[in-house]
C-alpha cells in the first residue's frame, strides 16, 4: 500500500474541546494506527500517540488543529480521529 | 478547629493514620557512554514491571469495586507508556548522559509544570495521576518497596497530603472511616473515592498533616468540611452523639433490607434498582433490591470500536438475570441521542438532538441494529424473568413498529433453534408527554410502563434539564406533571397493567408519598436510595398518601405542592433527608 502523507485542518468540536475523556480515545485510536500522527496547534507540534502531547495541546472547542498523519494507513486513519473532533454534545468514551 | 471542602457527607471520630507521602529522593549522577544500553534495559524493566503492577491493581479494583472505578488505570497505563515521554527519555539519557532516574523525572517534571499553569480545574487534578504513575516507576528503578495503606488499625482516619488511586487502590476498605487531606477538591481522587466508599472526606484543608500526629483524636464533618483535632470533651461528646444517631439511623436502614416495601397500611410496592454494568449487581442486592428496574444498555457500546455482537449481549444480559433471580430484570433497549452520542454510529448532528433521532426513533432507523439487541434479550429470557421496554415511544405507530421488529427477532431465533422465553414481558417507558396522554390507547398493548420523569419533566415543561439559567423551571412536583403521571397510571390500572418508575424522581424521598399516593407500583431507582426510599414507605399509610394526592391536585404550583407534601410528611422526610 502507498505511503502517504495526509493533512487536514479540523476546528474542534468536541464540547470537552482535547480533554481528558476525549484525549484518551484519541490516543488510544491513534494508536490502533501504523501511521505517525501529529496534532498541530499555533505551530506547536505533537505526536498524536501521546496522551501527555495531546494534553499539553489544551485545545479547547473551536480550536483550530492541523492533524497529520504519515503512513500506509494514513488516509483511514485522519478519517477516524477527525470524528473525535468533530463530535459534539457530550463524548461517552474514556475515562474520568 | 481547621475548614476546607467538604467532599464527601458524614460524620466519623477516630485515631489519626498520617499517611506520610513518600519522599522519593532521586540523586544525579554523570553515567558513560557505555552505560547507557544498561540505563535503557533498566527503564524498559522498570516499564514492563510498572505496567503489571497497574494492570494488577485495576484488575483487583475492577473485581472489588467495578470496571468504572478501574478504568482510571487504562489512563495511567497510557501515561506510563507515552511515547513523548519515552522517546524523550531515551534522547536525555544519550545527550545529557545521567542516570536514567534522574533524566526520567526531570522529564516528566516538565510536563507537570505545564499542567500547573493551565487554567483547567480537571487537568489540574490530573497532575496526580501522572505524578502516581511517575513515583511508580521510579520505585521500580529504585527497586523501592511501596508504602501502602494495608495495615491500617481499625477506625482510622486516614490523613495525608493527597490520595492517589494507587494508595486507595490497595488501602485496607474496611478499617477507614474518614479521609482528610492538604489539597484537592470537590473532584479529586480523594473526594471520589469517599463518596463511593460512603464514607465522609474534607480535602483542602491545606497544612492538616503538619497538625496531627498519629494516635490523635479527630472528628471530621464531611458536610461542613470542618475538622477537630483532639476536642475538648463537650465538642466530641456533641459530635459522638451526632454520629450515634446517624448510626442509628443507617442501622434501622440496614435491617430494612430483608423487609417488604409495604405500607404502614399494607399496600406492596415492588422495590427495583437501576444499574449500567452487571457488575454492579452485588451491590444493588446487598441493597435488598428486588430485581432491576431499569438496565440501561448505552455503557455496552461505549470504551470500545464497532458494535457489540449478539453474543456479548447476550452473554451480558443472561448473567444478570441469572443473579437477580426469581426476580426480575427490566432491560431498555438502546437510549442513544439526545446527550448521549457513539462515534461507532454515525447517527448526522441535529439542531435539536433532544427532538430528534434519539432512543427508539434511532432503532427502528437502524432495525439490523436493533435487532442484534432484540435477539440477545430474547435468548436471555430463557434463563429468568426479563422485561424488555423501549424508551422514547411517542405514539402507537412507533410502539407496533418495535413489536414488528420483536417478532421478527423471535422468528429469526426460531429458524436458528434457539429457546427464547415466550411470556417475555414488553412494555413502554412513558417519558414523551403525547404517550403520557394516550396511555389508555398504549396500555392495550403492552405488559407494563415505566415512567421516565426526567424526560417527561424536560419535555412537559419545556426546560432544557442541562441548562443552569432555567434550572428553577424543573419541578418535578409541578401540577402538569402530576396530572399526566397520574393519567398513566389510571389509564394503566384500568387497563390491568402494572406501572413502575425510573426516573430521578423515584429515588427522591420527598415525592415517595406523592408517587404512592397516585398509585405507582414500582420504583425503580439508584442501589445508594434504595433503603431510604423503603423507610419512607414503610413509614406512611396508603390511604394518608392518596388523601394527600387528593389535596395535592387541587393546588395550583409545584412549590405549593412541596410545602403540602412537607407539611404533611414533614417528620418522615425530614428523618430521611436530614
Amino acid at each position: 500500500m502507498a505511503y502517504m502523507t495526509i493533512e487536514k485542518e479540523i476546528v474542534i468540536k468536541n464540547k470537552q474541546g482535547l480533554h481528558a475523556r476525549p484525549a484518551a480515545l484519541f490516543v488510544q485510536i491513534a494508536n490502533k494506527f501504523d501511521s505517525d500522527i501529529f496534532v498541530i496547534k499555533d505551530n506547536e507540534e505533537v505526536n498524536g500517540k501521546s496522551i501527555m502531547g495531546i494534553l499539553m495541546l489544551a485545545a479547547e472547542k473551536g480550536t483550530k488543529v492541523l492533524l497529520k498523519a504519515i503512513g500506509s494507513d494514513a488516509e483511514e486513519a485522519v478519517i477516524e480521529l477527525e470524528k473525535i473532533l468533530l463530535k459534539e454534545g457530550q463524548d461517552l468514551f474514556g475515562f474520568k | 478547629m481547621f475548614k476546607g471542602i467538604a467532599a464527601s457527607p458524614g460524620i466519623a471520630a477516630g485515631k489519626v493514620f498520617l499517611y506520610n507521602t513518600e519522599e522519593i529522593r532521586v540523586s544525579r549522577f554523570k553515567i558513560k557512554v557505555s552505560d547507557i544500553p544498561n540505563e535503557i534495559t533498566r527503564f524498559e524493566q522498570a516499564l514492563i514491571k510498572t505496567r503489571f503492577e497497574i494492570i494488577t491493581i485495576r484488575d483487583n479494583v475492577a473485581t472489588e469495586m467495578g470496571i468504572k472505578h478501574a478504568e482510571i488505570f487504562n489512563a495511567h497505563l497510557l501515561v506510563l507508556e507515552d511515547r513523548m515521554i519515552i522517546d524523550e527519555v531515551i534522547s536525555h539519557l544519550r545527550s545529557q548522559k545521567y542516570n536514567v532516574e534522574y533524566i526520567f523525572e526531570d522529564v516528566l517534571h516538565k510536563y507537570i509544570r505545564v499542567f500547573q499553569k493551565m487554567d483547567d480545574e480537571y487537568l489540574k487534578e490530573r497532575i496526580a495521576d501522572i505524578e502516581d504513575v511517575g513515583k511508580r516507576l521510579i520505585r521500580n528503578l529504585l527497586g523501592k518497596k511501596k508504602r501502602t495503606l494495608i495495615d491500617l488499625p481499625p477506625q482510622s482516619i486516614v490523613v495525608a497530603y493527597d490520595l492517589s488511586p494507587s494508595d486507595t487502590a490497595t488501602m485496607h476498605r474496611k478499617n477507614v472511616i474518614a479521609f482528610i487531606t492538604d489539597i484537592g477538591g470537590k473532584t479529586s481522587h480523594t473526594a471520589i473515592m469517599a463518596k463511593s466508599l460512603e464514607i465522609p472526606a474534607v480535602v483542602g484543608l491545606e497544612n492538616i498533616t503538619e497538625n496531627v500526629r498519629n494516635g490523635d483524636i479527630i472528628i471530621v464533618d464531611g458536610t461542613s468540611g470542618i475538622v477537630y483535632v483532639n476536642p475538648r470533651r463537650s465538642i466530641l461528646s456533641q459530635y459522638l452523639r451526632e454520629q450515634k444517631k446517624l448510626e442509628k439511623f443507617n442501622k434501622e436502614l440496614q435491617e430494612l433490607k430483608t423487609m417488604p416495601a409495604q405500607t404502614r397500611d399494607g399496600h406492596r410496592i415492588e422495590l427495583g434498582a437501576n444499574i449500567e454494568l452487571p457488575d454492579e449487581i452485588p451491590a444493588v442486592l446487598s441493597y435488598g433490591a428486588e430485581g432491576v428496574g431499569l438496565y440501561r444498555t448505552e455503557y455496552f457500546y461505549m470504551n470500545r470500536q464497532g458494535l457489540p455482537t449478539e453474543e456479548e449481549h447476550y452473554k451480558a444480559y443472561r448473567s444478570v438475570v441469572e443473579k437477580v433471580k426469581p426476580n426480575a430484570l427490566t432491560i431498555r433497549s438502546l437510549d442513544l441521542g439526545g446527550d448521549k452520542f457513539l462515534s461507532q454510529l454515525d447517527v448526522p448532528k441535529e439542531m435539536n438532538p433532544f427532538l430528534g433521532c434519539r432512543a427508539i426513533r434511532l432503532s427502528l432507523a437502524r432495525p439490523e441494529l436493533f435487532k442484534v439487541q432484540l435477539r440477545a434479550i430474547l435468548r436471555a429470557s430463557a434463563y429468568g424473568k426479563v422485561r424488555l421496554m423501549y424508551p422514547m415511544i411517542s405514539g402507537m405507530e412507533e410502539l407496533e413498529a418495535a413489536n414488528i421488529c420483536l417478532e421478527e427477532a423471535k422468528q429469526e431465533l426460531e429458524s436458528r433453534k434457539i429457546a427464547y422465553g415466550k411470556d417475555m414481558e414488553v412494555g413502554v417507558m412513558i417519558e414523551v408527554p403525547s404517550a403520557a396522554i394516550i396511555a389508555d390507547i398504549l396500555a392495550s398493548k403492552v405488559d407494563f410502563f415505566s415512567i421516565g420523569t426526567n424526560d417527561l419533566i424536560q419535555y412537559a415543561l419545556a426546560v432544557d434539564r442541562v441548562n443552569e439559567k432555567i434550572a428553577y423551571l424543573y419541578e418535578p412536583a409541578h401540577p402538569a406533571v402530576l396530572r399526566l403521571i397520574k393519567n398513566v397510571i389510571d389509564a394503566g390500572h384500568s387497563k390491568g397493567i402494572w406501572v413502575g418508575m425510573c426516573g430521578e424522581m423515584a429515588g427522591e424521598p420527598r415525592f415517595t408519598p406523592l408517587l404512592l399516593g397516585l398509585g405507582l407500583d414500582e420504583f425503580s431507582i439508584p442501589a445508594p436510595s434504595l433503603l431510604k426510599i423503603k423507610k419512607v414507605i414503610r413509614s406512611v399509610r396508603y390511604d394518608e398518601a392518596k388523601r394527600l394526592v387528593d389535596e395535592a391536585l387541587t393546588l395550583s404550583t409545584g412549590k405549593e405542592v412541596e410545602a403540602l407534601v412537607s407539611k404533611r410528611f414533614r417528620d418522615i422526610i425530614f428523618k430521611i433527608v436530614g
